[in-house]
């Protein structure tokens, strides 16, 4: 009985432990995604995400943002020209590719976005950009 | 005590009413020269882009939003406040004018036409005559703002479907397009007839070219001419971080006020202009580095340069026949100088040239300027969201400029423009000399007057 117990509690601390590492690793990318959003992504679409009215979209609760994460990656490397609503309002300026941001970058940036603004999501991993850009545009 | 109690009275009713003039309604929360006052006299109907007022002082705007599928507001001054009387065409835009017993609007794409009673009646609100179709609308400086001159012509911005005529729109590092293809049909003020139906690029004149994108323009009757206000191109620091930083790049370049004749070429995309330096730059796009100004340029290449091999291809176009004034000028390698340039980024949305008697003497044939307010700012604070006024003599600015209705915006202290709770977009003069303003964030018109 006292095996089981000490077991079980040796896994609960492994489940602490890997918690904590995730929760470290988040922090990380986060702090280095708003670096970048600072450097590249504030200027369009401000401090607060909340974008420039009927010409960049805001990102906070923006289903672009919050959805298919594949979709984000794609507009990230690719920009966006095509005419379109995102959540019932179109917006005048194109979005420039950023072809200049690595996969890691993209990552960072991404789980900020995600992450800031009152938004919560999961974090955007490098193999999932990395599976983005490899398929062709 | 029964007096007491009146005095509580009388203290709670001043009180109550000190305070929602002074939160409210005092001047509708605008900052306005002495003399003036201001009252809001609609608001919460659509966005209202452009404005014109009848001779009978009935008010009509374009909206860029429908409500209940309806874009053109008509409403009627009573008593200090608009009240709607209908609403009209089920398009989305900008531009709005009376001319002759019709009152014009536009979409993004066309220009129509609405034939007006002696009461100000829309006869025909389903079935506007069509006057220009087809204009290029590919969702990045889509607006169509119209003015008119005094020889049956209306003048027609169609602005560049670009920041800068780079390959990739927006783009780090990103080149610019030669010759640039934008202009051959956007990037300029085209001129057709205002009474002619179903008018097309064909039978219109590429009147100016190398304007980005104008929204405000106004003919001025005294000097017989059209006046434009561009918005300057964006992005500086993001497309180009080694020649400007955060702080140039807010700075720069210029918001600018044109004097247009038929074959002007205001320089967009191979030059911008420095308000500090008080030059035409070379663009980065095109070899510039924020120092070299588009004289040296020239210097270095006497045969026109850009602006040449630019006219060369642009001549081939279908837009361009009978436009051989443009022609002559570009072999001049004339880019014209801005006939008086404001700080950068405040988006100039509306033109107007007063002719009203109710303003003091100093306003008259002057040119008041909404300025809808910059983004492109960030990350320093935002500026604009004001009405300017700018003193002419002799048909040209003096020179100097001041901000004549501040405090649209709610305060001045923010670095995001969705703070902002009103944005002037469009200006009118009423009958009785009176200034409209409206705006695209509530859909509030502004009605301001003097009094001595």
């Amino acid at each position: 009985m006292k095996k089981i117990f000490s077991v079980i509690l040796f896994l609960l601390f492994v489940v602490f432990v890997n918690a904590q590492t995730n929760q470290q690793t988040l922090k990380a990318s986060i702090d280095r995604g708003q670096k970048i959003y600072f450097k590249v992504c504030l200027s369009c679409h401000m401090l607060d995400g909340g974008g420039v009215p009927h010409m960049n979209p805001p990102l906070s609760q923006s289903s672009y943002v919050l959805g298919d994460k594949a979709k984000i990656i794609y507009i990230i490397l690719h920009g966006l020209e095509t005419r379109e609503p995102i959540d019932d309002e179109y917006y005048s300026n194109n979005m420039a590719a950023h072809t200049d941001l690595n996969n890691q970058q993209i990552a960072d940036v991404l789980t900020y976005v995600r992450n800031s603004f009152g938004n919560k999501a999961s974090a955007v991993s490098v193999a999932e950009v990395k599976a983005v850009r490899s398929k062709k545009k | 005590m029964k007096k007491l109690s009146f005095y509580f009275l009388f203290l709670s009713i001043s009180i109550t009413s000190f305070a929602k003039n002074n939160a409210d309604t005092i001047n509708a929360g605008l900052k306005l020269p002495a003399g003036f006052s201001a009252t809001k006299i609609s608001e919460g109907l659509g966005r209202a882009r452009h404005i014109v007022v009848s001779q009978q002082g009935t008010i009509f705007y374009k909206s860029s939003k429908l409500v209940n599928g309806k874009g053109i507001f008509q409403l009627k001054n009573l008593n200090g406040k608009a009240e709607l009387i209908t609403s009209f065409g089920k398009y989305i835009g900008t531009g709005i004018a009376i001319r002759n017993g019709y009152l014009y609007a536009s979409s993004d794409e066309e220009v129509f036409r609405y034939k007006l009673n002696e009461k100000d009646e829309v006869l025909n609100p389903d079935q506007p005559e069509k006057i220009i179709t087809g204009l290029i609308n590919r969702h990045q400086h889509e607006s169509k703002s119209i003015a008119f001159d005094n020889d049956g012509n209306i003048y027609v911005n169609i602005g560049a479907y670009a920041n800068a005529c780079q390959e990739k729109d927006r783009t780090l590092h990103s080149k610019g397009r030669m010759p640039c293809p934008v202009l051959d049909s956007a990037g300029g003020i085209w001129q057709f007839k205002a009474d002619k139906l179903n008018q097309t690029y064909a039978d219109g004149i590429r009147y100016a070219t190398g304007l980005r994108n104008v929204v405000g323009l106004d003919w001025n009757a005294q000097t017989n001419s059209l006046f434009v206000m561009q918005h300057g191109r964006d992005q500086l620091h993001d497309n180009w971080p080694e020649f400007y930083d955060t702080k140039q790049s807010a700075e720069l370049p210029a918001e600018t006020m044109y004097e247009l004749h038929r074959g002007s070429n205001c320089g967009w995309p191979f030059i911008y202009y420095d308000p500090m330096q008080h030059k035409k730059m070379l663009a980065p796009e095109y070899g510039g580095d924020g120092k070299k100004s588009w004289d040296e340029y020239l210097n270095e290449n006497k045969n026109g340069g850009l602006v040449i091999v630019n006219y060369k291809y642009n001549q081939d176009k279908t837009s361009l026949i009978n436009d051989m004034d443009y022609a002559r000028k570009a072999y001049d390698k004339t880019i014209q100088d801005p006939a008086i340039a404001f700080p950068a980024h405040m988006g100039p949305n509306a033109l107007l040239f007063y002719t009203g008697n109710q303003f003091p003497e100093k306003y008259k044939n002057g040119a008041f300027i909404a300025f809808h307010g910059s983004w492109n700012r960030a990350p320093e604070l935002q500026k604009g969201y004001f009405v300017v006024f700018v003193p002419f003599k002799n048909g040209k600015p003096t020179g100097e400029w001041e901000i004549f209705a501040d405090n649209f915006a709610g305060g001045d202290q923010f670095m995001e423009p969705n703070k902002a709770q009103h944005r002037p977009c469009g200006l009118a003069q009423g009958p009785d000399g009176s200034l409209y303003v409206s705006d695209d964030v509530k859909g509030a018109v502004y009605k301001i007057s003097y009094k001595k």
